[in-house]
């Protein structure tokens, strides 16, 4: 209790601390070129010009201190030894490329950048196409985006759950070894299956994001002028074909956006897997292997040059947002 | 435009069934977990959570009374019980022999090679006569085929919260996660103020920088900040993971907070700096008030990702017990307790609780906020 009471101290210190900074220096600055008096045009522009950079001096010491900064520093780090004092060089970059786990990394991280997205942005768009013409649909909708509130590291738990396996002829206990049971199969312990246990993985974080894609693509869905679409039906369209022939072709954009947008979030999976198998049976990816090299091999080296793969994996993306966005705002 | 198609009901019960498929898909396993979290730990063991709201048919062992607790009576020695006592249920059938667990009736009346009859009844009440004193020290093996009724019980939550630590580690989540969804929206709502009505050289730039931001991966960011809070003095300490909260949420405040306010209409604002009001005054009065749903819907976002993160709390928080977040408190149960079902299922909803809480209650900001932050920049 006392610990939340210093949590709340702190919040109301930190917004009062904000709220006086702001206005104190707002304060000086006009205290320094009032805005009236025989000089007051030319205090008015100056005071202007200044007047932006009090405003944005918080948030941009905090953008530069927590993230340029440490884009630079990891650059560094990664040319440097697991103390980060001697330089090696290229000797790091060198190691990624022999090292078996950063190669298994990488081809599973491709995997997940295949299957994740697509899974995602296909499901999000049946769901979004079917609920739109229900009644219960908002209903429907809520319960597919439910799992969006829900921590990667508590849907690992719900999961490995459902993958529980228990040894041939006992009771299964986990929903998938029980209906493979009762269809007359054999039970696995599924997360252990090396290649497949990373399907396995996937499938947690496509029913994290379709609620994403389906919150999103729906907006767009109904977006669409009506005009197109009643044109097609006169023109005789099945319901089938208006969906893909007129309906998907005018929301490519946004399908572009949540694709992009479930990328990224899959270059930086780690809680996922590393609560489900922590890399072992060939599951290994890049943020928990960078992970593993930081906190259990204490190599700031190698980690961080595991970190600079992962930024030059996002990078196109973030060409491309900036690009988009200048273009928007002309 | 159904309207003018005309629906035909095939189609419209294959949708209401595709959607009832994936409906089902996405609620189960919650479901599932849910269910367990109210079932003791012998339920979970012995049977699929599918089935705790049918009664579950068992084959148990159980051992009467010891020798000693015999009376006598009108020339017989009786040993009289209830194998059922104290958790209700019904015996289907019952055995002695090992081989044969359920070769009897309730009620029938079993005759032990040594000569003393068994006999047990449904409910569970047993009697063993032997015609002479019974000697030893156990009491007599009876296998029986119980059908227990559904139970629910709310001694795992009991458990959770007051031996396993989830309680103390609800409080850290909350002292990480109040402070840090707070600070980043005042700092971003003064400079998202600054580029979205502000003229000044250079705008377009940071604009575009800050786009840019949006995607950094956090991984870059934890060597070069974990070694800079150890050498400013400031090490694992709450004050660090609020800052950092603060850093890798402004990004998204800033962008999301300045497409809003840029959207607000102009005759507003200029009208209000015609009437002499300086930026500080519109600022506060009228650009904050009207940008209430954006503010909303970025806090709903931080809120969430602050509660849910596991990542930047391993590392800038200790792990001891006044700093152990419920992420990382139940990835280290996931370790521990592997097997112990009942504990996980519990904590588990202990720590999504809150955020699912929030979700349905705000889920309007969420959504309007995940629609300006994805379709509108891109």
């Amino acid at each position: 209790m006392e610990q939340l009471f210093w949590a709340a101290f702190t919040m109301v210190a930190g917004v009062f601390g904000c709220v006086l900074y702001f206005w104190a220096s707002n304060f000086l600055l006009d205290a320094a070129w009032p805005p009236r008096g025989p000089r007051a045009g030319a205090n008015i522009t100056r005071a202007n010009a200044i007047r932006p950079w009090l405003f944005l001096f918080p948030a941009l010491a905090v953008l530069v201190i927590y993230l340029v900064y440490p884009v630079f520093n990891s650059m560094w780090l990664s040319l440097h030894d697991s103390t980060g004092r001697r330089f090696v060089g290229a000797a790091n970059w060198g190691w990624l490329v022999e090292d078996a786990k950063f190669r298994e990394s990488m081809r599973n991280n491709l995997l997940w950048l295949v299957v994740v997205p697509a899974a995602a942005t296909l499901f999000g768009l049946a769901a979004a196409a079917l609920t739109d013409r229900l009644r219960w649909g908002n209903l429907a909708k809520s319960l597919i985006f439910m799992p969006m509130a829900i921590s990667f590291i508590g849907a690992a738990v719900i999961w490995k759950f459902i993958y529980d396996y228990r040894a041939e002829g006992q009771e299964q206990i986990g929903l998938l070894n029980a209906i493979v049971v009762a269809s007359g199969g054999a039970p696995a312990a599924w997360i252990t299956v090396p290649f497949w246990n990373n399907f396995f993985l996937m499938a947690i974080l496509v029913w994290i994001q379709t609620g994403f894609a389906m919150v999103i693509l729906s907006a767009a869905l109904r977006g669409i002028p009506e005009e197109t679409i009643e044109a097609a039906i006169l023109d005789g369209a099945g319901p089938w074909q208006v969906f893909w022939k007129i309906k998907v072709p005018q929301i490519w954009g946004t399908i572009a956006v949540v694709w992009t947008t479930v990328t990224i979030l899959v270059l930086k999976v780690f809680d996922i897997v590393l609560a489900m198998t922590n890399g072992q049976w060939g599951s290994q990816v890049l943020a928990n292997l960078m992970f593993d090299w930081m906190f259990r091999g204490f190599d700031y080296g190698r980690a961080s040059s595991v970190a600079m793969v992962i930024m030059l994996l996002v990078t196109p993306i973030m060409v491309w947002n900036i690009r988009n966005a200048r273009a928007e705002m002309r | 435009m159904d309207n003018i198609a005309g629906t035909r009901a095939r189609l419209t019960w294959a949708v209401n069934l595709a959607v009832l498929a994936l409906v089902l898909l996405w609620t189960l396993p919650t479901a599932g977990l849910l269910i367990s979290s109210f079932r003791d730990r012998d339920q979970i063991a012995a049977s699929g959570w599918w089935t705790a709201l049918a009664p579950s048919e068992r084959a148990e062992q159980f051992r009467a009374a010891p020798p000693s607790a015999a009376v006598e009576a009108s020339g017989a020695w009786v040993i009289e019980g209830n194998l059922l006592a104290g958790r209700g249920g019904e015996i289907r059938a019952f055995g002695i022999n090992v081989n044969r667990p359920a070769e009897f009736p309730p009620g029938a009346t079993a005759t032990h090679p040594q000569g003393q009859r068994i006999t047990v009844a449904a409910d569970g009440a047993y009697s063993i006569v032997h015609d002479a004193q019974p000697t030893g020290t156990t009491g007599q093996r009876i296998f029986a085929l119980t059908l227990t009724p559904p139970r629910f019980t709310f001694e795992n939550y009991r458990t959770v919260l007051f031996s396993e630590g989830i309680g103390q580690s609800f409080l850290n989540t909350m002292t990480v996660t109040i402070p840090a969804t707070v600070i980043p929206i005042l700092v971003a709502a003064f400079a998202a103020y600054a580029l979205a009505w502000m003229e000044f050289p250079g705008r377009a730039l940071i604009i575009a920088a800050i786009v840019g931001l949006l995607v950094v991966p956090l991984q870059m960011a934890l060597i070069p900040l974990l070694q800079l809070h150890n050498s400013i003095g400031i090490g694992k300490a709450y004050l660090g993971i609020w800052l950092a909260h603060t850093g890798f949420g402004l990004p998204l405040a800033i962008y999301l907070l300045r497409n809003y306010m840029a959207g607000l209409p102009r005759e507003i604002i200029e009208s209000a700096r015609v009437d002499g009001a300086t930026d500080f005054q519109i600022f506060l009065r009228i650009i904050l008030p009207l940008s209430f749903p954006a503010l909303a819907s970025f806090a709903i976002f931080q809120f969430l990702w602050v509660w849910n993160d596991l990542l930047v709390a391993t590392v800038f928080l200790g792990n001891n017990e006044e700093q152990l977040v419920m992420t990382g408190r139940l990835r280290e149960l996931l370790g521990s307790k592997g097997g112990e079902w009942e504990i996980l299922a519990a904590s588990a909803f202990v720590s999504i609780a809150v955020p699912l809480v929030v979700f349905f209650t705000m889920q309007k900001y969420l959504v309007r906020g995940l629609l300006a932050g994805s379709v509108k920049g891109g």
